[in-house]
């Protein structure tokens, strides 16, 4: 039985994916009558991705690894600046190539693998650790990453790149600078790389957790000893997970960055890491679907509160603290589940008949 | 030698108001196991309070500061009460994220009464500079009216969770919650005296930061929020002689750092050092082995 039905799940989840993106699409180009987007909505299709990959890679971590990690917002800028320094250096390097579609690849690879470079350098220490304490370093290394990039400055000469750790006075274009981050950014980000970046994310992310090695990494979730003693590797598939997450945190980082003109290191702070996990636990730890939903929802909420002003995020803060009080009380958690259980026990029914 | 004197001096001060604040978080993971990361800005609330009893109401300062540590304790309480009482056998990233929304909540609130300008923060403290070896070392009355705060809180606080019936319930909870109820400690007041500490401490800890860095913004406590944790785990979760050694040993750092190293590496090493202290010391400084059970 549950041969058949994982796949089919994962299907559901790609179908609805592409079916959302369908849509978009339809609405940009105005196909149906009156549903138009509105200006602000359609500049937030892009970070609308980056928010699901990241909370889909976060949820990697979090839920399948069963890792509270609070600095995914680092790797997130790790990426960002590796991309876009490559992007930017080939763009002043070889001005006279047109190739955008190159530059936005090679950027989300390199983006992508310096990510996956500095989940490799952390998760060594940090996978030492275990719970909160785990946590409090993740958030100390976001914080150190984030500093770090502040000193960090890069130029561009002839086709040279020139590199200095603090100190602001480089020849030729300046490409990082420094606390005043990367600046002139040319936009190469789309909606539809956003979307291809979306499920080249879930393929990944799904077919890893229902492969052999998703499998020992929730074993070790469940029970580290126990994982242990049956021959399963635990420092190598928790750094699995770790790394995996980190590299796409990597990549989502890098088209975020290319979507803007200017990028500071500040935009990738402790807040940011900690609204990607709101969105990974708000759409239920673990599940894959809903980290895209809450991601998505959670990032067109604050738009569509902007009719109530200055009010709007003090209604996002009531709004995330009475969804967890109800997600959590137990009268109203009972009533749910005697709601779904009848159309819970059908479905399980028909599964078995198939 | 006279100028490093200084910096340390410096180092300590700061320190001082880390560690108070980490009280708040060290007794509350102490009690609850949870990360309250709205704490940090209840100290955004009660220098807020002081502030406006200062500059609107003309109270005199040791009044303003009551009335800072008033405020601030009820609101911990309510906060208690209303937002993580409910979550007590939720899971603990629950309790995380709720703990972030009223973070959330307590900042946007500033932001609408108070306003995204930054405040200049009059000094509460009465006392002149102190100047020693010919004028050469320089320290300032908040300096001074810090460290011995810190001292003296310390000290109560020490005394009050060895000796009192109040704080050996603290620790009893702290210990073994349903072993402490079957004892007959209220373990719903028992928490909810924790939150009340905890945030009176944040509100004097407000109060000596913004006399120290006058610049007073609705994410004023977030930073040294997330610093006085950091110190609350350096020197191991729960324990307050950790939280007082965490705390001074974070500010030393990150002043001494600023100093000799970098102003922009200064959060950096103190976040290295943490991560140092952790791999040769899993539980912190002052924190007690877990042993696990197979």
């Amino acid at each position: 039985m549950t041969k058949y039905k994982k796949p089919s799940r994962n299907f559901i989840t790609y179908a609805a994916v592409i079916l959302a993106f369908l849509i978009c699409q339809l609405a940009l180009s105005g196909m149906i009558d009156g549903f138009k987007m509105s200006r602000s909505l359609k500049g937030q299709l892009i970070p609308i991705c980056v928010y699901i990959v990241m909370a889909v890679s976060l949820n990697l971590t979090v839920g399948i690894s069963g890792e509270l990690s609070l600095g995914h917002a680092g790797f997130m800028s790790v990426g960002a600046f590796s991309g876009i320094l490559i992007s930017q250096y080939l763009l002043h390097a070889f001005p006279e190539a047109d190739l955008e579609l190159v530059r936005l690849i090679v950027a989300l690879g390199f983006g992508g693998l310096m990510a996956g470079v500095a989940g490799v350098l952390i998760g060594i220490p940090v996978l030492r650790l275990r719970g909160d304490y785990l946590a409090i370093v993740t958030l100390a290394f976001g914080e150190i990453i984030r500093n770090l990039i502040n000193c960090i400055y890069f130029s561009v000469e002839g086709r040279g790149l020139n590199f200095s750790f603090l100190d602001p006075n480089l020849p030729g274009t300046m490409l990082i600078n420094g606390p005043m981050g990367a600046t002139g950014i040319k936009k190469l980000a789309t909606f539809e790389a956003g979307f291809l970046l979306v499920m080249f994310t879930l393929i990944v992310v799904l077919n890893l957790i229902n492969s052999r090695s998703g499998r020992a990494i929730m074993a070790i979730r469940d029970n580290r000893i126990a994982a242990e003693s049956v021959g399963i590797n635990v420092t190598k598939y928790r750094m699995l997970a770790f790394v995996v997450s980190a590299a796409l945190a990597g990549m989502a980082g890098a088209l975020y960055g290319l979507n803007y003109s200017t990028i500071q290191a500040v935009k990738f702070k402790f807040d940011t890491s900690i609204l990607v996990l709101v969105f990974v636990v708000l759409g239920g730890i673990g599940n894959i679907r809903g980290s895209i939903i809450a991601a998505t929802v959670l990032t067109v909420l604050p738009e569509m509160l902007r009719q109530f002003g200055t009010y709007r995020m003090l209604i996002y803060a009531v709004v995330l603290i009475v969804v967890m009080l109800a997600s959590n009380n137990p009268t109203l958690s009972s009533m749910i589940n005697s709601f779904t259980g009848k159309f819970r026990k059908n479905s399980e029914k028909e599964g078995d008949k198939a | 030698m006279i100028q490093f004197l200084s910096y340390l001096l410096n180092g300590i001060s700061l320190g001082s108001v880390y560690a108070i604040i980490a009280l708040g978080y060290s007794m509350v993971y102490g009690i609850a196991k949870m990360l309250n990361f709205a704490h940090g800005d209840v100290i955004m609330i009660g220098a807020y309070m002081s502030f406006c009893a200062i500059q609107y109401w003309n109270l005199p300062p040791i009044l303003a500061i009551l009335l800072a540590i008033v405020v601030c304790t009820v609101l911990g309480i309510v906060i208690e009460r209303m937002a993580y009482k409910p979550l007590r056998k939720a899971t603990s990233l629950s309790v995380l994220i709720t703990a972030i929304g009223v973070s959330w909540f307590l900042q946007n609130i500033a932001l609408l009464i108070w306003g995204a300008n930054p405040k200049s923060y009059q000094s509460l403290v009465g006392f002149s500079a102190l100047t020693l070896f010919d004028g050469q070392l320089h320290i300032t009355g908040e300096s001074i009216v810090t460290i011995a705060a810190n001292i003296i809180i310390m000290i109560a606080l020490t005394l009050f969770t060895g000796k009192t019936k109040m704080g050996k319930a603290m620790r009893a909870v702290s210990e073994d919650k349903g072993a402490a109820e079957l004892m007959g400690i209220n373990v719903n007041a028992t928490i909810s005296m924790t939150f009340a500490i905890g945030s009176g401490l944040a509100a004097i800890a407000g109060v000596l930061l913004c006399s120290a860095y006058p610049v007073l913004m609705p994410t004023t406590g977030s930073m040294p929020g997330i610093k006085a944790f950091t110190a609350a785990v350096f020197g191991g979760i729960g324990s307050i002689p950790g939280a007082l050694i965490g705390g001074i040993l974070l500010g030393v750092i990150e002043i001494l750092g600023k100093a000799y190293v970098s102003t922009e590496l200064g959060d950096a090493l103190v976040f290295a050092v943490l991560i140092i202290v952790l791999l040769v010391k899993p539980t912190g400084l002052l924190g007690k082995k877990i042993h696990e059970k197979v």
